[in-house]
């Protein structure tokens, strides 16, 4: 055993994976497919890794893979700052360290048969999209599964193949809208909790899973709630500044809670405290 | 459609639920169902407006022609929503285009008969507006949070 795991920094560790693959997804947003450190990362959908740009930095990223496929490892990230732009210029053979998967997940327990509600906006359907892949594969394990997803303007439509193939299926509802609606759009126009107000689920049973930026899941958690949803079926993931990953470093406390560690996966019930600090 | 089912079919709209049904059936006197497929205008900027709509079914856009981009889409609304509050004020005309996405089936409701009724009948204006000033409030919610444009520099 090193000495490194002798004290407890094991985790701390970052295992080289290999870049297979990158697909851009709009002008600032990207997807890295990797060769998991040890042929295989099994995860939960909602949890994280931490990357590490080698002489850059390190950041925490969702995995947006389907937790059926652990053989890939896949991360969907937005170029925002030194590490993620490092990130973005990688190209297939390149390597990263990863340190993961971290964090608590989106509760997707067998057997729920209830109404599946994902709302998401922006960048945060990456870490729902192993939400949908699970509840595709396990669809009879769910009643109706909506995904209301809402960005920013036509060309920042993530994912929009997978989006145009779960439209056309018969066993799930997905509706879209952009906050600004340019020209030639002839989709909805306004903000995602629009979504929420017309989708027919059936809200005393309904489970609602909702990621994106803090103030539209504030919106959007409310959306819920006024609509019938109760605050402990409606959960949203707290992504605020993690640095260690493991509930050491204490960088991302929120009141008493360490986020990296006890989640970022909260019921509303719970986060509306925590979104009310406003220092981290 | 008579008055009496209509009445009716107006109290299933989630927007009226809180109007008795004596102003239901005075409301119902101005009011008559209207279809539209996707693709026609249910109206364009600088018509006079003589309707107010409330939305059944269906999904429409809220244009604004904007050269030299050409058209752009403010608002999309649907079902629950009320279209068309020019009628309530001065100098009566439509400020944008509305344009049907999804066939919509609409309660047009006559905006002269609708004035007059609610000079004739405080009681029922008064709760009459509390359903548009409402039906404005959630609208205005939506449209504060739109233009705070939180995706612009997120990273969730
Ligand atoms: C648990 C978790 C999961 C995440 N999953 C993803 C993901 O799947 N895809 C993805 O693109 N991003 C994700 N993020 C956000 C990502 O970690 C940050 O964008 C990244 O750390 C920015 O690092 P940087 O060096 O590129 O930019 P920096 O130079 O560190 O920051 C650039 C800008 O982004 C802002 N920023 C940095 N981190 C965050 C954050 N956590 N929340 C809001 N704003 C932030 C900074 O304030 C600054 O304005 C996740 C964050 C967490 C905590």
């Amino acid at each position: 055993m090193s000495a490194a795991v002798d004290i407890g920094l094991a985790p701390m560790l970052p295992r080289p994976a290999r870049i297979t693959r990158v697909v851009k997804e709009t002008a600032d947003t990207f997807t890295l497919h990797l060769e998991p450190p040890d042929g295989k990362l099994a995860f939960m959908p909602g949890q994280f890794n931490m990357l590490y740009v080698f002489g850059v930095g390190e950041v925490p990223i969702s995995i947006s893979g389907d937790p059926d496929a652990p053989e890939v490892l896949v991360h969907t990230i937005r170029a925002v700052g030194a590490v993620t732009k490092a990130l973005m210029a990688m190209v297939p053979g390149d390597v990263v360290g990863v340190r993961g998967p971290y964090g608590n997940a989106w509760p997707v327990g067998e057997g729920m048969r209830r109404d599946l509600v994902v709302v998401a906006g922006g960048i945060g359907l990456a870490p729902l999209r192993p939400v949908i892949y699970h509840a595709l594969s396990h669809r009879a394990d769910f009643d109706r599964v909506y995904v209301l997803y809402g960005t920013r303007t036509p060309s920042d439509i993530l994912f929009e193949e997978e989006l145009r193939a779960w439209r056309a299926r018969f066993d799930m509802e997905v509706e879209l809208t952009v906050d600004r609606g340019l020209a030639g759009w002839s989709g909805r126009t306004g903000v995602v909790t629009t979504l929420i107000e017309r989708a027919d689920f059936a809200p005393e049973s309904a489970v609602a899973m909702v990621c994106g930026p803090e103030v539209m899941m504030r919106f959007a958690a409310r959306e819920l709630a006024q609509n019938g949803v109760e605050e402990e079926r409606i959960f949203v993931s707290l992504e605020r500044k993690m640095k260690c990953g493991v509930g050491l470093c204490g960088n991302c406390q929120l009141g008493p809670e360490l986020l990296c560690r006890d989640g970022p996966i909260y019921p509303y019930s719970r986060a509306r405290r925590l979104f009310a600090v406003r220092e981290l | 459609m008579e008055t009496h089912s209509l009445a009716r079919a107006l109290a299933q709209n989630t927007l009226l639920t809180k109007l008795s049904m004596d102003h239901l059936e005075f409301l119902s006197g101005c009011a008559k169902n209207v279809r539209i497929s996707a693709g026609e205008y249910l109206f364009r900027e600088g018509e006079d407006a003589n309707e107010l709509f409330l939305i059944r079914r269906g999904v429409i856009a809220l244009e604004v022609y904007a050269p030299p981009r050409s058209t752009m889409s403010a608002e999309t609304v649907g079902s629950g929503d009320l279209l068309g509050w020019s009628v309530l004020f001065p100098p009566h005309t439509w400020s944008i285009d509305a344009r049907v996405l999804e066939d919509a089936l609409l309660f047009s409701i006559d905006g002269a008969c609708l004035r007059k009724k609610l000079e004739a009948d405080h009681d029922f204006g008064y709760h009459l507006m509390r359903v548009v000033l409402e039906h404005v409030h959630r609208r205005l919610e939506r449209l504060r949070l739109q233009q705070l444009d939180v995706y612009r520099t997120e990273s969730i």
